[in-house]
């Protein structure tokens, strides 16, 4: 490629990050920041096995948040077993010399949600932690992904990684989003669409008015799901709302530095006529409040929507995977989506757990009871605080719900948060996969609006009906 | 790293897409130290009936299954969680190569660091494969990197494609660690002009 080509977003960062490439197509990229959590004790132990150091500690951040209570998130876990990786992650990271925000940290809650948080997420840079929505990140228009303990390993002891350039695929949602629409419908809508492996070995950037339009909570929402089309990186050009969220941010370039990365930034954006291996385009103003149903996030419909029919299904092994998951969900073909009982409620996750979030499930239970059990887990302690000074904590608890203290939850259940055998959760998470908020447990995902609407009715529930 | 080269291994189908990590290795195993058998985690709640037993219906159960080496499955496998503990269980329940339409990218980069081979096929061929293996008297199915051929026990041959740089790493077992030490002077030149360009990116104040 020319130098006078038109480039794109991932093309510049990949490009200014690149410390060679090898004839066999492999390239050795530098990161910026490394965000670790409990996991991470795999990649400690790998690297004490073999004898070697961390090489920037500074650039690491270890934050708590996958096994945390919500109930006692002073004790670590009341758990012993569970307050294990806890204390893992603050040996590891104090015997390192890596920052920790862990238990007891005002900065502390769920990793994707402290990163752009605290200002430690940036245009620009490449971000990696051990943990499949670190795409969430690239809302702020850098490369961010997610990688196993090995590559963790790798990161630690050399601050690089090997990557082989992904293609790239933009995702054009243009128009206006009809009322009572949100991210989260946005991208489930979207994943139905391409499906769970549509964006496999792509990056995506995500573009149009409606993209534009949405907040930064909103983008890290979008950015957030891109591993479940299968894209292991998804990213958002940067603009004036993207500085304006970070303007003042604890760890966000300060004084000279602003103004150079301001600068910066600026410069970013993907050129018009910059070339893409793959587009795609949604309209807006046809995605409606959506839900999965099923046992992979591309098992999406409308809220106005039928449970599918194997009887529908021409390929023999698409028919049978259909008839487990119907066994699996409990639903039948033909059934009315609003007609499906829900059992609790879960609102969280890297996914919806900002404020945004939580008041927009707020405005929904506000002089409501909830008919159901139903948490919500802020994404961190200092959205917890921030609600708490909205009163929304009190509304909230008014209405029925339980207001925790936050952490990752039953979005996987790893802190004891679990959804029982059999029990059908509405939830604002990311994976609806078999089990994955405890064994057993039957997964509806949706918007915090709608997860809401359903602890009131007990059932499926357009959230449009609640305005 | 273990070393693959060569693999001749009973292979086992799987004809379910998206089989996810979740269900590779269920969440509440993933504390679990490396040096414990990951073996015993491997599809724990998918192999198993409500009542919590093991179910014969799940082909790493059956009797002629049960020390398969190979898993030959249907589209996306491995998608969702990036916990490398998915591949410590395939690994440690003796499973060195997994032959699928399309995988996670970050369960198949994690495959390629513990010396599993994850093999990439059309849909197409994938589905011939599973045809052959029940057709056949023989589950015996033999994997070769260094030629990158499949071969089956009807006597049918595949070929397939790899990334040079893993395929390397794989057939020498190489430790990229090591191989990136190798590149220190560049690293530290990078470094130093990322600092001097853009200084932001590289301290966190």
């Amino acid at each position: 490629m020319s130098y006078s080509e038109p480039k794109t977003l991932f093309e510049k960062i990949w490009s200014r990050h690149e410390i060679l490439t090898r004839d066999d197509g492999a390239s050795l990229l530098s990161i910026d920041r490394h965000l670790c959590h409990e996991g991470s004790f795999h990649a400690f132990d790998k690297l004490k096995m073999e004898n070697r150091t961390v090489r920037c500690p500074e650039l690491t951040v270890a934050i708590a948040d996958h096994y945390v209570s919500t109930s006692f998130p002073e004790k670590g876990n009341e758990v012993e077993a569970l307050r294990v990786p806890i204390e893992k992650l603050e040996i590891n990271s104090k015997d390192a010399g890596i920052r920790l925000y862990g238990v007891g940290s005002k900065e502390q809650g769920i990793v994707h949600v402290v990163g752009p948080e605290q200002g430690l997420t940036i245009p620009g840079i490449t971000l990696v932690c051990g943990d499949s929505h670190t795409a969430t990140h690239g809302a702020f228009g850098c490369l961010a992904f997610g990688i196993g303990a090995s590559e963790v390993a790798h990161v630690l002891a050399t601050q690089t990684l090997w990557q082989t350039k992904p293609k790239t695929m933009r995702i054009n949602i243009n128009g206006s989003l009809s009322d009572g629409v949100v991210a989260k419908d946005i991208i489930l809508h979207l994943i139905s669409v391409i499906g769970a492996n549509g964006a496999t070995g792509y990056m995506i950037e995500y573009a149009g008015s409606a993209i534009r339009d949405l907040s930064m909570e909103g983008r890290m929402t979008i950015c957030n799901m891109s591993i479940e089309a299968g894209g292991r990186a998804g990213m958002v050009e940067p603009d004036q709302k993207t500085f304006d969220y970070l303007r003042g941010r604890k760890h966000a370039p300060k004084l000279k530095d602003w103004d150079l990365a301001i600068k910066d930034w600026t410069t970013l954006a993907t050129e018009p006529g910059a070339k893409f291996d793959k587009e795609v385009s949604v309209d807006a103003g046809k995605i409606a409040p959506s839900l999965t149903w099923g046992n992979s996030p591309e098992e999406t419909l409308p809220v106005t929507g039928y449970i599918p029919s194997p009887e529908d299904e021409a390929d023999v092994n698409k028919r049978e995977t259909l008839q487990g998951t119907l066994e699996y969900m409990g639903l039948a073909p033909g059934q009315k989506l609003t007609d499906i009982a829900i059992d609790r409620v879960f609102i969280g996750s890297c996914t919806n757990s900002r404020i945004e979030d939580l008041r927009s499930a707020a405005r929904i239970a506000q002089g409501k009871k909830a008919l159901i059990p139903a948490i919500i887990v802020p994404g961190s302690t200092l959205i917890k605080e921030q609600a708490e000074a909205e009163g929304l904590d009190k509304l909230f608890k008014d209405a029925g719900f339980e207001w925790r203290s936050t952490g990752c939850s039953m979005c996987v259940g790893m802190n004891g948060d679990i959804t029982p055998p059999g029990e059908r959760c509405a939830s604002t998470s990311n994976r609806n996969f078999k089990g994955r908020q405890g064994p057993g447990s039957r997964t509806h995902l949706m918007s915090p609006a709608m997860a809401a609407a359903a602890a009131i009715t007990g059932r499926v529930t357009d959230a449009r009906d609640f305005s | 790293m273990e070393a693959f080269r060569k693999l001749a291994a009973t292979a086992a189908t799987i004809q379910i897409a998206n089989i996810d990590t979740d269900q590779i290795i269920p969440a509440r195993f993933l504390k679990t130290p490396r040096s414990t058998d990951h073996g015993q985690f491997l599809f724990h709640d998918m192999r198993r009936s409500k009542n919590g037993k093991l179910s014969e219906e799940f082909i790493l159960n059956q009797r002629e299954f049960k020390s398969s080496g190979i898993l030959v499955a249907d589209n996306n496998f491995g998608c969702g969680s990036s916990r490398e503990s998915a591949v410590y269980a395939l690994h440690d329940a003796g499973i060195k190569c997994v032959i699928a339409p399309s995988f996670g990218d970050i369960f198949y980069t994690n495959s390629l660091k513990n010396g599993l081979l994850p093999i990439k096929l059309d849909r197409s061929i994938v589905q011939a494969i599973w045809k052959a293996l029940a057709s056949a008297n023989s589950s015996e199915v033999e994997v070769d990197l260094e030629n990158q051929t499949i071969h089956l026990p009807n006597g049918s041959t595949y070929d397939f494609e790899i990334d040079p740089f893993r395929k390397q790493c794989l057939l020498e077992g190489l430790d990229d660690i090591d191989l990136t030490l190798k590149y220190q002077e560049s690293i530290e030149q990078h470094e130093l002009s990322e600092e001097t360009n853009y200084p932001w990116t590289r301290s966190i104040d």
